[in-house]
């Protein structure tokens, strides 16, 4: 019971005879195994848009967790591969900011001067910024009565822009918050403090466990008094540790991936 | 000397690729009622605004002041605001300031954007004048007020010795337990006298160098 | 102890670390307020970026003319190649003079070379005048905030300190109580005082003239009155023009703390009349740093505080947990480049969220510099053998398909069999506050193949 999707720029071939585009889904590492119901939103999302979608088998994580670590001989390989498991591709679309942040951003330490790096730069995009600024989705045909708290992912909002963040001084503007809105009944909720981190930050969240937990603690608390029903954002690794916080403390929030949202999945 | 020669080679040997130097002219934000936006501004961090047609209406505003009124010694350093009974001419060692109630002194010019007045030394024996008393309080001419800072230096030049401030406000502290007390250590009150016609531009640019250690009240 | 262990235990007192974020955050509100006051906010920090860059592709030739003139103008000038000799400098003038009572305003820089606690030994009296430095100089603790130093006492702690060193009445804790007393006793000292120090918000080159920014006026007050001016600054305060002061001013007080200027913003140029002026610049790291290109613009710093405001680790652990001079994201940055092995921790005290980078009004790409400290120390050996081996063994898993998906797939089908003390327990920092995600019995790769048929 997927939603359907008005697209004003579709994925087309640009010549006769020849294919259209194809996108190669970059589903992250722990979405693959722990949250498969999110890579499946956004197959149904693309899919719904029309677009021809691949999924390259070879794929395994972008090096995230090591280059926050500062351990760039253990990244470098796994930059060297995605960049070579994804050539073939036209677009690579994932739903997570920080992974997308990682390659256009960070592969820089890695992958400067190799060929076929500046292309993957500009072919890689996180989902909402793929349907925003290439599809440019003009509606979506689905309903979702809920208050929904839109949590910005730090990476997506601060690396690659997907919103004007708070400290910044100029028009505000987000490619996430008008693609929900496009939903029939669908209420956001404006938090205290709308762009603070949750405290994930990757290993930050075992070093510095309890700086980590009191900040998505406080982040569940202002989503709370501001009316959320249902928590959401680009990135699964904030929500995922959300979310553990959110069981543990038995709050009645629900967590679910903007993807899960715009493909029309069940709270 | 030693250490300046290594620092300097230090400074060079690490010297970064090249880089120009942006212009800085001509820009800043500009207000349509520069007085009002400055005596809003001034008011908003502590101080007040009056605007006086001539010396007469001062010293009306001043007899009005508590501050004034009750004050025991007074500096004036605007030839007839106020009734000094202190000469700051006369007075050899800043220390003894110490007591100085209320002081009136000239300010050159104010900033609209941030509330601040500059105000120089320039016939000032001790520059200790501004920051010693209890109250303070500034003339300026009425049509000197200017949009915003990047205006200012465009009035002010630095060619020889010499001190110059930009006075915001009385002084102020937060750093108990982020609480605003006004009257932190420098002056408790700062009263700026607008004076004269608002219409003319009579913001004058720069400072002259001084010249002596004397200086006589203007 | 490291970062993670100090927040931990501010953490603990959850009452206290909410109060102290809150406290942190409205400083960061009234910023924002003040900032959108500015259209052409990001201009200036484009602007501020770029004049520092300038000045340190030629910071040689500036700080020569810096040198001959303020020399012009009357001053002395002095320059210390590290902090050991700028506090001989500063000990060797005071001696000259015969000044064994010296007040001083807020200078980092003197907190950088530990300038108070050797000036005692050697029989000078040192009185902090700015009222938080003052609050916890009795205190006997470093600050915790370089432009807020007492921002982690509550009003109550400052009344108790009082009463023990200004008898002020035991129990008072009201904030304009407390600050009359202390305008008090500082008043006696600047009075007494043969000698005032202060640091330096900005030297301009073109004029020999430096820039002091105060709300509590109680640097010029300590320079107003004894003859014997003292001013330390690093050499990278220096700026080209006197017009690149209207940049700086504008961004600094509203970066800080929100206001549009500071109360004070005191233009030295030559001593006073028959005053003495001594100008010590500083070097003590800064030109190693400006030959590195990764983390040459930490050196844009204009010491505003606005990276700590916004940080959200700073605020629930507070400056204490750095154990640095400056604490926060830039303090994170500068002092692994003082002592890598002591200070290992700090980059890692960071979720790399990037809102310090957003709000710097000099556009230090503090985050990035972040993440480039670890690159450092990782390739330094500075890391804990524990981390080093989890990344290594991740790596080789994350480089084979068949390797990772054989993982994930005996995780998802060992880890929900697991009796819970088994998987919650000391062992486990994830679970301590937090349950562990749900392991689902498909990976998403199974059920798009399951869709779709094996593909790329």
């Amino acid at each position: 019971m997927a939603n359907t999707f008005t697209v004003r720029s579709p994925l087309r071939a640009t010549s006769p005879g020849s294919k259209p585009p194809r996108v190669g889904l970059f589903i992250p590492c722990y979405v693959d195994q722990l949250y498969p119901q999110v890579g499946m939103a956004t197959v149904e999302i693309l899919e719904a848009c029309g677009a021809a979608v691949e999924f390259p088998e070879a794929q395994t994580c972008c090096g995230q967790p090591m280059a926050n670590t500062g351990c760039t001989e253990e990244a470098r390989p796994l930059a060297e591969k995605f960049l070579r498991v994804f050539a073939p591709y036209d677009y690579v679309v994932a739903p997570s900011g920080s992974c997308v942040a990682m390659v256009r951003v960070h592969y820089e330490e890695y992958l400067h001067g190799h060929p076929g790096f500046e292309a993957l730069k500009r072919k890689t995009f996180e989902l909402c910024e793929f349907l925003t600024d290439v599809l440019q989705v003009q509606g979506i045909a689905g309903r979702f009565p809920h208050r929904v708290g839109l949590h910005q992912s730090c990476h997506g909002l601060r690396e690659l822009r997907l919103g004007k963040s708070s400290e910044l001084v100029g028009a505000p503007f987000s490619k996430v918050q008008p693609l929900l809105e496009m939903l029939d009944g669908i209420r956001l909720t404006t938090p205290a403090r709308p762009d603070e981190c949750c405290g994930f930050g990757g290993t930050f969240a075992v070093n510095e466990e309890a700086v980590s937990c009191m900040m998505g603690q406080d982040r569940v608390a202002d989503h709370e008094q501001a009316g959320t029903e249902v928590l959401t954002a680009n990135d699964m690794s904030c929500l995922m540790h959300l979310e553990g916080l959110i069981r543990r403390d038995r709050r009645p929030v629900r967590v679910m991936h903007v993807a899960e949202i715009l493909a029309g999945h069940p709270v | 000397m030693a250490s300046r020669d290594d620092i300097l080679r230090a400074v060079r040997t690490h010297r970064p690729p090249p880089a120009d130097l942006p212009d800085v002219g001509g820009q800043g934000i500009t207000y349509l009622d520069r007085p009002r936006q400055f005596a809003e501004l001034l008011e908003a961090v502590g101080g007040r605004c009056v605007f006086a047609a001539d010396l007469a209406e001062v010293n009306r505003v001043l007899a009005a002041l508590p501050q004034y009124a009750t004050a025991k010694k007074i500096v004036s350093l605007v030839h007839g605001a106020g009734a000094a009974n202190v000469d700051l001419n006369r007075i050899e060692d800043p220390h003894e300031l110490e007591d100085v109630d209320f002081a009136i002194v000239h300010g050159r010019f104010s900033v609209a954007e941030n509330g601040a007045v500059w105000v120089t030394d320039e016939g000032v024996r001790h520059r200790a004048v501004l920051f010693l008393v209890q109250h303070l309080a500034l003339v300026i001419p009425a049509g000197a007020i200017l949009d915003n800072m990047h205006q200012a230096y465009e009035r002010l030049s630095f060619a020889g010795p010499g001190f110059g401030v930009f006075i915001s406000g009385p002084s102020k502290t937060a750093d108990i337990e982020q609480s605003l007390v006004i009257g932190a250590h420098g002056p408790r009150s700062l009263t700026v006298f607008c004076l004269g016609d608002v219409g003319q531009d009579t913001a004058p640019s720069g400072y002259a160098p001084r010249t002596s250690t004397s200086t006589g009240s203007t | 102890m490291k970062h993670p262990e100090l927040a931990a235990e501010f953490v603990r007192n959850g009452p206290r670390a909410h109060w102290h974020d809150q406290a942190l955050w409205f400083v960061r509100a009234r910023r924002d307020r003040a900032v959108q006051q500015v259209p052409e906010w990001e201009w200036l920090r484009e602007t501020a970026s770029r004049i520092k860059a300038h000045t340190f592709a030629n910071l040689a030739g500036y700080l020569e003319q810096f040198e001959a003139q303020a020399t012009r103008l009357g001053a002395h000038v002095h320059w210390a190649r590290d902090a050991a000799e700028h506090n001989q400098i500063v000990l060797g003038i005071l001696q000259r003079h015969g000044v064994r009572r010296l007040v001083k305003s807020k200078s980092m820089l003197t907190e950088e070379c530990h300038l108070n606690p050797f000036l005692e030994r050697h029989g000078v009296e040192v009185i902090d005048t700015d009222l938080g430095e003052r609050i916890v100089q009795l205190a006997g603790e470093p600050p915790s905030h370089i432009v807020l130093p007492a921002i982690h006492k509550t009003k109550e702690d400052v009344g108790a300190l009082f009463h023990e060193h200004l008898h002020t009445e035991k129990g008072a804790s009201d904030p304009k109580y407390l600050a009359e007393a202390a305008r008090r006793h500082l008043r006696d000292k600047f009075l007494a005082a043969e000698a005032g120090l202060t640091g330096v918000n900005f030297a301009v080159a073109e004029t020999g003239g430096f820039v002091v920014c105060t709300n509590e006026g109680n640097a010029d007050l300590g320079v107003s009155l004894p003859k014997l001016h003292i001013a330390c600054m690093g050499i990278e305060k220096l700026i080209p023009r006197a017009r690149d002061l209207g940049v700086f001013l504008r961004l600094l007080g509203r970066s800080a703390t929100g206001q549009p200027i500071t109360a004070y913003s005191s233009h030295f140029h030559g001593p006073r009349p028959e005053g003495e002026l001594h100008i010590v610049l500083v070097d003590n790291g800064r030109s190693d740093l400006l030959g590195r290109e990764e983390f040459r613009r930490s050196l844009n710093c204009i010491r505003c505080g606005a990276c700590m405001n916004t940080c959200p680790v700073y605020r629930r652990s507070g400056g204490y947990s750095y154990g640095a001079t400056v604490p926060g994201p830039i303090g994170s940055i500068l002092s692994p480049a003082r002592d890598p092995a002591n200070y290992a921790s700090l980059p890692y005290a960071s979720s790399l969220c990037g809102s310090c980078t957003d709000v710097c009004p000099v556009k230090i790409d503090l985050h990035h510099q972040l993440l480039a400290w670890r690159r450092e120390l990782a390739h330094r050996g500075e890391l804990p053998w524990s981390k080093r081996f989890a990344m290594k063994a991740a790596s080789v898993v994350l480089r084979s398909v068949t390797l990772y998906r054989f993982a994930g797939a005996v995780a998802r089908w060992l880890v929900p069999k697991l009796p819970r003390f088994l998987v919650y327990n000391r062992f486990n920092a994830w679970g301590r506050q937090r349950e562990l995600p749900p392991f689902p019995p498909k990976s998403f790769r199974q059920l798009y193949r399951e869709r779709h048929g094996k593909q790329g």
